[in-house]
């Protein structure tokens, strides 16, 4: 009870020099914990997302330009290839599930992805989960012009069933380009939390043959999304050095997650740069409970010297100053967690806004708990130079002047 | 027969002063107290009764000599232990009161109290009821007068039940009403509650009203040399 009163009452009647010393370990955790989360479930969620697939095919070109184009639906497409591509490796007998994806065209700056039902009826994009479509809409017929709308995209652009609608030519809108062919919405998806929630589909054909398009592209698409046979890595392989290594007139992007990882790796720097900068902080915000704290010790002479002559012993004095100290982290993190939520709640709206890829502010990490108890063990030890100051102060020298 | 409380022997104390010289403060060769004796010590400002009175409380150590309270030998102690006889067995009061300006009347007592034998709020607030501060029970020291902020040291000096009550000047900083209820207070509340009280002042009309005063000079070695010098 005794330290707890001590703590409790030092800790008001310095409540300014409190509040802001435990903001900044607040802005301090936050970060830290941000940036790792951040780090840690992008990592884990672009690494697994592969709508259902292990491999992509394409264009000879960049792996990772391939998974972005085909899987993420970012980048530009790094080129076509043959019908027959497609027939060749979906009739491999490695081969599951083969479906051809072309893209080209856009709405609104929303990609427009042509393919066969097979997407929806076949591919499982989580495990036992299937594209499906919400209650009162329907696939789109291969054979007319008709949509079937991401869910994100719905709700962004305020699309329902029965609407109708032109796409624009290009990747990027540009309002100008606009072609004369209608579609008409026939469904809308039921969110996935994946990059197919921000594209609207449309039947193969749709892209192939859509007026403007050069009529030599008319029977190219722009990847083969490919899922091997349950155990079949081996086929896996034998893709790679038939595509890859003996071929060199198309890309076989394999396995999906390890080319995404590569990415990961690439911009690893930046992860590290964000994660310095964080511990610089809590390295300043730790200091500032050391000078708060420190500052305060002459006038807090008395009232130590009070303490000692009503019977309080020295360790007393000490331990109650460290614990004041990691009583601020203490406060300063529980503050840093609405920092974190805060923090992550945005990273996750702009995420989804542009990958499609949704990840959890408050899914549980390890940095929870270790960014906690950390900057409360920092802030514990930047109270030992005060605590110091506390079990050194002379009692006699610091009561009312001597008669 | 009175049973003795306080006993000191052979106590000396003393300073280094600014150009390095010695000071020699306190120089006592005997002196006693028997339990629920008051006395009062008469010196004028800076002929070390202040420093005699922390001595006895432990707040300082002494250069050599023996102080026993209750039996036991203080300066033989190491810190900690001191702490806590002075805790246990020790109330002091002193001029300025010393309250702490954070803390409520209560829990200026109570405070005390959990450095000693522990917490008791019903004594508490008994104490500070019997000293006229049952309203101001958790009012804080900058809410009360000069007269009240002294009688919750008052309270607090005897929160702990101690043997002895040592009192620097209580009077101090009380106008003259203040300083005769005060005093009367602590002198009848060490009676109830059975403490001895040692009480140092230069005042005449405070000294006046004890039935014994002993001049500190006569008792401190180290002021005799100080006023033949």
């Amino acid at each position: 009870m005794t330290l707890g009163l001590i703590v409790w009452k030092s800790l008001r009647q310095h409540a300014l020099s409190t509040i802001v010393t435990a903001l900044s370990i607040a802005l301090a955790g936050g970060l830290l914990m941000s940036v790792w989360a951040v780090k840690e479930q992008s990592q884990a969620t672009f690494t697994g997302v592969n709508e259902g697939f292990d491999a992509v095919l394409g264009a000879r070109g960049s792996k990772l330009q391939l998974v972005l184009n085909s899987i993420f639906h970012l980048e530009s497409s790094p080129g076509n290839l043959a019908w027959q591509d497609y027939q060749d490796i979906a009739h491999n007998p490695g081969v599951e599930l083969a479906v051809p994806i072309a893209v080209g065209d856009n709405y609104h700056g929303y990609r427009l992805v042509g393919t066969t039902l097979d997407y929806f009826t076949q591919a499982e994009y989580a495990l036992g989960q299937k594209f499906a479509v919400q209650a009162g809409g329907a696939l789109f017929d291969p054979a007319r012009r008709e949509a079937l709308v991401g869910d994100f995209v719905a709700r962004k652009m305020g699309m329902k069933v029965g609407d109708t609608f032109h796409p624009f030519h290009g990747l990027i809108f540009d309002e100008k380009n606009q072609h004369a062919e209608t579609y008409v919405v026939t469904g809308i998806l039921r969110p996935s939390n994946t990059p197919a929630d921000r594209v609207i589909w449309i039947p193969l054909e749709g892209i192939q043959k859509m007026a403007g398009h050069d009529p030599k592209a008319a029977t190219e698409i722009s990847a083969v999304l490919v899922k091997l046979k349950a155990g079949s890595a081996m086929a896996g392989f034998r893709m790679d050095m038939v595509y890859n290594k003996q071929g060199s007139r198309l890309t076989f992007a394999w396995p999906i997650g390890r080319v995404v990882a590569d990415l990961f790796d690439k911009i690893g720097w930046f992860d590290k740069v964000l994660a310095l900068i964080s511990y610089l902080v809590a390295v300043v915000a730790t200091a500032s409970i050391l000078a708060s704290i420190y500052n305060s010790m002459n006038e807090r002479r008395r009232e130590i010297a009070i303490l000692r002559a009503l019977g309080a012993r020295r360790a007393t004095l000490f331990a109650a100053i460290l614990l004041e100290s990691a009583s601020i982290s203490a406060l300063g993190m529980m503050a840093g967690f609405l920092v974190y939520a805060a923090i992550l709640s945005v990273v996750a709206q702009i995420m989804r806004a542009q990958t499609g890829v949704v990840i959890d502010p408050f899914k549980f990490s390890p940095i929870m708990l270790w960014a906690p108890m950390g900057l409360i063990a920092l802030g514990m030890l930047a109270g030992v130079v005060p605590a110091v100051k506390a079990y050194r102060t002379a009692v006699a020298e610091n009561l009312a002047p001597l008669s | 027969m009175a049973m003795t409380l306080l006993e000191i022997s052979q106590l000396k104390k003393s300073f280094t002063a600014p150009d390095g010289a010695e000071h020699v403060v306190v120089d006592i060769k005997e002196f006693s107290l028997t339990e629920k004796e008051q006395v009062a010590l008469q010196g004028e400002s800076g002929c070390g009764k202040t420093t005699f009175l922390h001595l006895i409380a432990g707040i300082l150590k002494p250069d050599s000599g023996t102080i026993k309270i209750a039996g036991q030998e203080m300066s033989a102690m190491r810190e900690a232990a001191r702490d806590r006889l002075r805790a246990t067995t020790t109330g002091y009061i002193f001029q300025v009161f010393n309250l702490l300006q954070g803390y409520t009347c209560l829990e200026n007592v109570l405070l005390g109290m959990s450095f000693g034998p522990g917490t008791d709020r019903l004594f508490a607030e008994a104490l500070l009821q019997r000293v006229g501060l049952g309203h101001r029970l958790h009012h804080y020291p900058r809410q009360l007068s000069t007269g009240q902020q002294q009688r919750v040291a008052v309270a607090r000096a005897l929160a702990n039940r101690p043997k002895l009550v040592l009192a620097d000047e209580p009077t101090g900083n009380l106008d003259h009403k203040n300083a005769t209820e005060s005093l009367q207070l602590i002198r009848q509340t060490c009676l109830e509650n059975g403490a001895a009280l040692l009480l140092v002042s230069h005042d005449r009309e405070v000294l006046a009203q004890f039935e014994n005063v002993r001049e500190f000079a006569a008792v401190n070695q180290a002021a005799q040399e100080e006023g033949r010098l």
